[in-house]
């Protein structure tokens, strides 16, 4: 800085000029790109990260004995292929080897061009987030993989942000890895018949993160904003990558909608606050600005074909609309929920097309929809379920029964601030 | 993740009058790419110069107008960006990356800020 400080402000003291954590900073901001990079040369994420690694070793190193180079992301890249290249020639040499005794080992790729396009850049981090997000591996495995590799989380926070022990999150991710490289997934974008459906697993992945920091499955935690905002960066940075996908931008739609609420879903000691008591001036309006410009890239790229994440996102956009609960256009999201079911049908769908229906039309046209759903499988332990018919039967005046939905909800729901909610609703009942 | 205002402070009287070189336009166009694919710019802009703006004051119950150019201001804001990211280190990070594209001739300061959540 070469502006004049004033006594109050004096300019940092930092010498050598990076300290490690700054290096460590840009690391972090770099290691999706470059472990995506250097991917594409060894063909295997496990390796690619050792070689990512070896890279910030050499910057502690080297930076500040010999200066901080003019652009620090495209020195730890450069130095990460190398080291891969340099691998690649050695594989290949052994293979050699090990062929004029007449044995053999799978062809390694051959070593790209430097230096990389920053094209070729975003095709690798494509080519990576749906290598993570593949279908060989569990749901679990997606997750901490995706988190690791991409969002940059260590495996310690994604231990905490899902409240399993660490060294499981390691083995998930160590046996992810694994599976990668036994199954010989290609490094590559799927084309062809099963792109949409690969696709789908990836937003699928994004929004299971958000949804866990946006409605925690269990714990003491109403909210976990954090992975909330590790998804939603996700989403954005897919968004910039896939720009003429509509159901990216869908899902982004609905992630800055749903996030923009985050400030009113929680009261003064943290207990949940339901959509309909929430305080809208706490909605934070530049989310929603930006939800609605995303959910209207979502629409012009549609072809007027709507996917399940444009219509959720359109939902949310109805919600974002109305100034209060009351002014909520509950007829469109009825018919929004109506086109969902019929795209994507789940009976968590249909549950939620019978609130809208109960606003729009009634708690009892909507206790029949509730009714018909009582014997689904899928619902059994589902404490939404007891949770809604608890709220149409109070409506109804019904207050028995209504206390034994709300006290059964209670006993299903895994969350300790939900349970509280619904057992001060069942108390609630005359 | 913590969000930031990041304001770039530049001396009105001493900057380029021509303002930013084609050079210098195009840096920036590539770096707001790279800060956009990486999912962390939510909004940013320039600002016109401070004869455009005014101040509105509130003072011992008195409201005042001032019009621009703020001309008491040795620096004033040129522009700004709000970003979402993993913590301030990061922010600063991407502050140093947009200073560093523009020529020896020009002085500025990019403040960051952390904005308060709820």
């Amino acid at each position: 800085m070469t502006s004049q400080p004033t006594p109050a402000s004096q300019p940092t003291p930092s010498r050598p000029d990076r300290t490690a954590g700054a290096i460590e900073t840009v690391f972090r901001m770099e290691s999706p790109r470059i472990i995506a990079g250097v991917t594409r040369v060894v063909r295997d994420v496990g390796i690619a990260e050792e070689l990512a690694q070896d890279a910030l070793v050499a910057a502690l190193e080297q930076w500040p004995r010999d200066g901080v180079p003019d652009n620090p992301g495209a020195w730890l890249m450069t130095t990460a292929r190398h080291r891969a290249v340099d691998l690649v020639r050695r594989r290949e040499n052994y293979a050699r080897k090990l062929a004029e005794i007449g044995r053999t080992l799978p062809e390694a790729a051959a070593p790209p061009e430097e230096p990389a396009d920053p094209d070729d850049i975003d095709d690798d981090l494509l080519r990576l987030v749906f290598t993570a997000c593949h279908p060989v591996l569990s749901t679990e495995a997606r997750t901490a993989l995706t988190l690791r590799l991409l969002g940059g989380l260590t495996t310690a926070e994604i231990a905490r942000a899902f409240l399993v022990p660490e060294p499981t999150v390691a083995q998930r991710i160590v046996r992810a890895k694994r599976t990668l490289a036994t199954k010989n997934v290609a490094f590559e974008m799927p084309y062809g018949p099963d792109r949409e459906a690969r696709l789908g697993s990836v937003l699928d992945v994004i929004y299971l993160i958000f949804n866990e920091g946006y409605a925690a499955t269990a714990g003491d935690d109403w909210l976990r904003p954090s992975l909330c905002e590790d998804a939603l960066r996700l989403a954005r940075v897919l968004t910039a990558l896939m720009p003429k996908e509509p159901e990216v931008h869908g899902l982004t739609a609905l992630l800055e909608l749903q996030a923009s609420r985050t400030a009113a879903r929680t009261g003064p000691s943290g207990e949940p606050v339901l959509l309909r008591d929430q305080n809208r001036s706490r909605w934070n309006r530049m989310l929603i600005a930006r939800g609605f410009a995303a959910l209207g890239r979502a629409e012009a790229t549609s072809g007027g074909a709507p996917g399940p994440y444009l219509l959720q996102a359109a939902i949310a956009a109805c919600h974002a609309h109305a100034y209060s609960y009351e002014e909520t256009d509950w007829s469109r999201i009825a018919t929004l929920y109506g086109l969902l079911a019929a795209r994507s049908p789940s009976p968590v769908v249909e549950l939620n097309r019978a609130v809208a229906v109960s606003m729009a039309k009634g708690p009892a046209e909507a206790l029949a929809l509730v009714d018909a759903l009582a014997g689904d499988p899928a619902l059994r332990d589902y404490h939404l379920l007891p949770s809604v018919r608890g709220d149409l039967l109070a409506r109804l005046g019904r207050a028995p029964e209504a206390r034994a939905e709300f006290e059964r909800a209670a006993s299903l729901t895994r969350n300790e601030r939900e349970r509280e909610l619904l057992l001060r609703r069942a108390a609630e009942q005359p | 993740m913590p969000r930031f205002l990041t304001l770039i402070r530049i001396d009105e009287k001493n900057a380029p009058a021509e303002g930013p070189s084609p050079e210098l336009m195009e840096r920036m166009g590539k770096l707001l790419e790279e800060i956009t694919k990486a999912g962390v710019m939510l909004d940013t802009a320039g600002l016109t110069p401070t004869s455009d703006g005014s101040r509105v004051t509130w003072e011992g119950g008195q409201l005042s107008v001032t019009d621009g150019p703020f001309t008491e201001s040795k620096e004033v804001i040129g522009g700004y960006s709000i970003s979402q990211c993993k913590d301030k280190a990061e922010a600063i990070e991407w502050a140093k990356r947009f200073l560093s594209l523009h020529e020896d001739y020009w002085t500025i300061t990019a403040e960051v800020r952390q904005i308060t959540e709820d």
